[in-house]
C-alpha cells in the first residue's frame, strides 16, 4: 500500500508504521486531498470512519490531524496522519471526497481550532457559537473556565 | 403538531440564540415557513433541535443542530486514571452502556499488549454485549413504534427490558450505569445463580420477539407509515459515514462482529441479517432479525460458558482479591498502587471497534506512557449516522419525518458525547 501511494505521489508520504497491525501513514500536509481521492478511487476506500486530532504541546508542529479511512470490499483499515504547526493550524477539507468529513471537520475545529480550507461551513458544532477557546487543546483548564449561556446579558 | 411555528422574519427578531441556525435555513427574504422542531421533542429521542423549511407539507430544508448534550467527556477523560475512565464510557451511549465498556477495555488490553483475557470473562462480555443490543433494540422499537401510533409496543418492549435490567442489576449491581467491563475482565464476578436468571429469561424471549412481530408485519398502518419511507440510496448513505442496522438495510452484509471478530465472537455462531429495501420498514425487519440472533448468542454463551477465571491475571493491573489484600504483602502494594496512581500503559496508539447497537463504535486511544490517557478519541455511531438527517427528511412530507427519524436510532448522549 506504501509502496503504491509512493509511486503515485513522490514525496507524500514522509512515514509510517503497522503497530498493533493498524496501518499508519504520514501524509505532508499540502497533498492530503490527492492522496485520499486516490485511495477512495483506486484503493476502494468508500467509508471515511472518522477524522480527529491530537494536541501534542509543547511539541512543534503541535497537532496531528487523524483521518480513519476504511474499506468495506478489503476489510482494511488505514489511518493517516498529518502534522500541523500552531502557526499554520490549516489544512484542506475532504468533504469535496467524502461528505461525512463535514461534521467530523466542524468538530476537530471546534475543539482544537484547526481550520479546514473550502469547508463549506466551518462554524462550531458541540460548544455555543460564541466560545471562546478550544476545550480539547492541552492548554485549556479542565477546571475554572467561566460559564457561558448563549446570548445571556 | 404542537412545536411553535414561527414566521422568518420573527425567528430572527426574537430566536437570535441559534442565529446562525436559522440563516441557513432561512436566508433573507424567504417568506417560507420555518417550524423548529425540538431541542424538547419527545420524537427527537434526546435533545436534539431540527429547524425545518417547509413549503405547505414538504421539507424544503432541515438543518440539525446538536451540542446541547455535550459534556466534554474526551477532555475530562484525559485526567482520570486507566480504569477510572469506565465509567465514563457508560455515560456516552445510555442505551449501550456495555458495548462502550466492551470498546474501552479492548482498545487498551490491546495497548498494553501482554494482558490475557480469560475465556470465561471473553465470553461473558459476548453475552453481556448481546443483552445489551436486546435492550437497546428494545427501548428503540418501543418508542419508534409509539412516535407512529402502536402504543401497545412500548409496553410490550419495557416490560422484557425490566427483565434485562434485573439481569443487569443482578450481575453489577447497576441497571444502566453497569461499569462491569473493565481493563483486565469484569469488574465483579458473575453472581451465583445467573444461570437460571439468564436461563429462564432467554427461552422465553424468542416467543415475545414472534408477539411483536404478530403486531406489526401485517399492520396495514404500520405497513404505510413505514414502507417506501425514509429511503436514500446506499451510496449516498455511506458518503455519509452511516454504520449499523441503517446500511444493512440498505444491503451491506457489514458487521465488525463478523468482519473483524473481537472478544471470541467467532467462536458463536450468527447470521447478519440483510434486507435491500433500505426503508423505514427494512430497517425494522434488520432489527427484529438481530433481536432473534442476540437471542440465539446469549443461548450458546450460556450453554457453553467456560469455567475458569473471570479476570486476567495481571497483579499490576487487576485488582487484588480482598482476601489475599489481608493476608500477603505483595497484594496490598499492588491495591494501593493501582488504586493511588493507577498502572501504566505503553505508548502508542490503537483504533478499537466494536458492533454497537446502533453500528459502528471505535475508540481512537493514545497513550504517552503515563497513567492517564492521553488522548481518547471516541468514534460514535450515532453521530455518523445523524449526519444523513438531511438527506432523509428533505423533499419529503413532514408527516413522515417522525418515521424517518425514529428508524435512524440515534442517542444524543452518543452524538454530544
Amino acid at each position: 500500500m506504501a509502496a503504491a501511494l509512493d509511486a503515485a505521489f513522490p514525496e507524500a508520504i514522509t512515514g509510517g508504521h503497522a503497530e498493533h497491525n493498524e496501518p499508519t501513514l504520514w501524509i505532508a500536509p499540502a497533498r492530503i486531498v490527492e492522496v485520499c481521492r486516490f485511495l477512495k478511487d483506486q484503493r476502494r476506500f468508500v467509508r471515511l470512519s472518522a477524522i480527529t486530532a491530537v494536541d501534542w504541546l509543547p511539541a512543534e508542529p503541535r497537532f496531528e490531524v487523524v483521518y480513519l479511512l476504511h474499506s468495506l470490499e478489503n476489510n482494511q483499515r488505514l489511518r493517516l496522519k498529518c502534522w500541523l504547526s500552531e502557526s499554520e493550524c490549516e489544512i484542506d477539507s475532504l468533504t469535496g471526497i467524502w461528505r461525512t468529513a463535514d461534521w467530523y471537520e466542524r468538530e476537530v475545529f471546534d475543539l482544537f481550532g484547526i481550520r479546514f480550507r473550502n469547508h463549506p461551513d466551518l462554524t462550531r458544532i458541540l460548544m455555543p457559537s460564541d466560545w471562546e477557546g478550544h476545550p480539547l487543546r492541552k492548554d485549556y483548564p479542565v477546571h475554572g473556565h467561566k460559564y457561558s449561556y448563549q446570548d445571556e446579558q | 403538531m404542537r412545536e411553535s411555528t414561527l414566521h422568518t422574519d420573527s425567528i430572527t427578531a426574537t430566536d437570535a440564540t441559534h442565529e446562525h441556525v436559522a440563516e441557513i435555513a432561512a436566508p433573507a427574504g424567504n417568506k417560507r415557513m420555518i417550524l423548529n422542531m425540538g431541542p424538547q421533542h419527545p420524537s427527537t429521542h434526546g435533545v436534539l433541535r431540527i429547524v425545518l423549511e417547509l413549503d405547505g407539507e414538504t421539507i424544503l430544508k432541515a438543518v440539525p443542530d446538536i451540542g446541547f448534550l455535550h459534556t466534554g467527556i474526551e477532555k475530562n477523560c484525559e485526567v482520570k486514571t486507566w480504569q477510572q475512565v469506565v465509567t465514563l464510557t457508560d455515560r456516552v451511549d445510555y442505551l449501550s452502556n456495555l458495548s462502550n465498556n466492551l470498546v474501552y477495555a479492548l482498545s487498551v488490553e490491546k495497548l498494553i499488549g501482554d494482558i490475557e483475557i480469560p475465556p470465561k470473562a471473553q465470553w461473558m462480555r459476548v453475552m453481556l454485549a448481546e443483552f445489551q443490543r436486546l435492550n437497546s433494540h428494545l427501548v428503540w422499537l418501543g418508542t419508534h413504534a409509539l412516535d407512529i401510533g402502536a402504543m401497545t409496543m412500548f409496553f410490550y418492549c419495557f416490560r422484557e427490558r425490566e427483565d434485562i435490567l434485573r439481569i443487569f442489576e443482578m450481575f453489577s449491581g447497576q441497571r444502566m450505569m453497569t461499569s462491569y467491563i473493565r481493563i483486565g475482565g469484569l469488574a465483579l464476578e458473575p453472581p451465583r445463580g445467573w444461570q437460571q436468571a439468564v436461563g429462564k429469561f432467554i427461552n422465553g424471549f424468542p416467543s415475545k420477539v414472534d408477539e411483536y412481530e404478530e403486531l406489526l408485519n401485517n399492520n396495514p398502518i404500520w405497513k404505510r407509515r413505514t414502507q417506501g419511507v425514509g429511503f436514500v440510496p446506499l451510496e449516498e448513505l455511506l458518503d455519509l459515514g452511516v454504520t449499523g442496522p441503517m446500511i444493512r438495510a440498505a444491503g451491506v452484509k457489514w458487521d465488525v462482529r463478523k468482519d473483524e471478530p473481537y472478544s471470541s465472537y467467532d467462536q458463536f455462531e450468527f447470521e447478519i441479517p440483510v434486507h435491500t429495501e433500505n426503508d423505514v420498514f427494512a430497517r425494522y425487519r434488520v432489527r427484529m432479525e438481530e433481536l432473534r440472533q442476540s437471542a440465539r448468542i446469549i443461548k450458546q454463551a450460556l450453554e457453553g460458558m467456560p469455567e475458569g477465571a473471570w479476570q486476567a491475571n495481571a497483579p499490576k493491573i487487576v485488582l487484588p482479591e480482598r482476601e489475599k489484600m489481608k493476608t500477603q504483602m505483595e497484594a496490598l502494594i499492588y491495591h494501593f498502587k493501582i488504586v493511588t496512581e493507577g498502572f501504566r500503559v505503553p505508548a502508542g496508539e490503537v483504533y478499537q471497534a466494536v458492533e454497537s447497537p446502533r453500528g459502528e463504535i471505535a475508540y481512537y486511544v493514545v497513550s504517552n506512557g503515563t497513567s492517564k490517557p492521553y488522548r481518547i478519541f471516541m468514534r460514535t455511531p450515532s453521530f455518523g449516522n445523524l449526519q444523513a438527517l438531511p438527506s432523509l427528511l428533505e423533499g419529503r412530507l413532514l408527516a413522515d419525518s417522525i418515521a424517518s427519524l425514529g428508524s435512524m436510532d440515534f442517542v444524543l448522549g452518543d452524538v454530544d458525547r
